[in-house]
């Protein structure tokens, strides 16, 4: 399954980083700790999360994940936008909460 | 093979980018991918401890065909009790920099869970010295 598949069966809209829109989706984790991510997220996993910092693309980049999505309406900043698209890491959106949005894809990944 | 990176503390645009630089001659020299995820894990935590936490400091890395050694050195408060610093949870990180989603007291357990030998001390006032190392042969 790519990131494009997800933003399709969970309706997501994209931010930034469409270039990465083909990559494939290993799994996923959901976290708002930065240290946790860095720690326990693999490479080609989806990061679901409602930080919105810079700092979101310096984990995901490091950790080579393929997408990030921001639960609840959240939206990225500026420059977190910018550096979605130089790394190729596409920053998705939903109005869902984690615990929900968690769960779809959970669903979607495991069906 | 010897690298150095400044980081300023504070900066948290720019927090991220010696461990990036890192990554890619680590990728460039061809260092096994499992080894390059333990560094990257690593150094970013030490990156943004200085930043979160010091002034400024220097990252020096030092790569031979044995082993990878990475020293970081900042200048800033300093830990006054490295073993209660070293416990998971533990963070003296401002408000701020938690709603971030940093401070979790995960860093310093993060590093030393992804070197083969660690060592920190620490002056207080002036500023805290941390090795990593991480061994490129299995053994």
């Amino acid at each position: 399954m790519t990131v494009a598949d997800i933003v399709r069966e969970l309706g997501l809209k994209v931010f930034s980083g469409s270039e990465g829109l083909n990559q494939e989706i290993t799994g996923g984790y959901t976290s708002d700790l930065l240290s946790d991510v860095m720690g326990n997220a693999e490479a080609g996993m989806v990061w679901i999360t409602l930080q919105t910092h810079i700092n979101v693309m310096a984990i995901a980049s490091l950790k080579e994940l393929s997408a990030i999505i921001l639960v609840k309406g959240f939206e990225p900043e500026v420059n977190t936008l910018q550096q979605s698209n130089n790394e190729r890491i596409p920053i998705l959106g939903t109005n869902l909460q984690a615990f929900e949005v968690t769960g779809k894809l959970y669903q979607l990944l495991n069906r | 093979m010897n690298f150095e990176f400044k980081v300023l503390g504070g900066d948290f645009v720019r927090a991220g980018n010696a461990s990036s630089q890192v990554k890619k001659i680590l990728k460039q020299l061809n260092v096994d991918a499992s080894i390059i995820k333990r560094i990257v894990v690593a150094l970013y935590e030490g990156e943004v401890n200085i930043v979160a936490h010091a002034y400024s400091g220097v990252i020096k890395v030092n790569i031979d065909t044995e082993r990878i050694l990475l020293m970081l050195d900042d200048s800033g408060p300093g830990i006054p009790d490295i073993g209660l610093a070293m416990q998971p949870g533990f963070s003296t990180a401002s408000p701020i920099v938690r709603e971030m989603g940093f401070g979790a007291g995960m860093g310093l357990p993060n590093i030393k869970d992804n070197s083969d030998e660690f060592s920190i001390s620490s002056e207080v006032g002036k500023g805290t010295h941390l090795e990593i190392l991480v061994n490129l042969k299995v053994t």
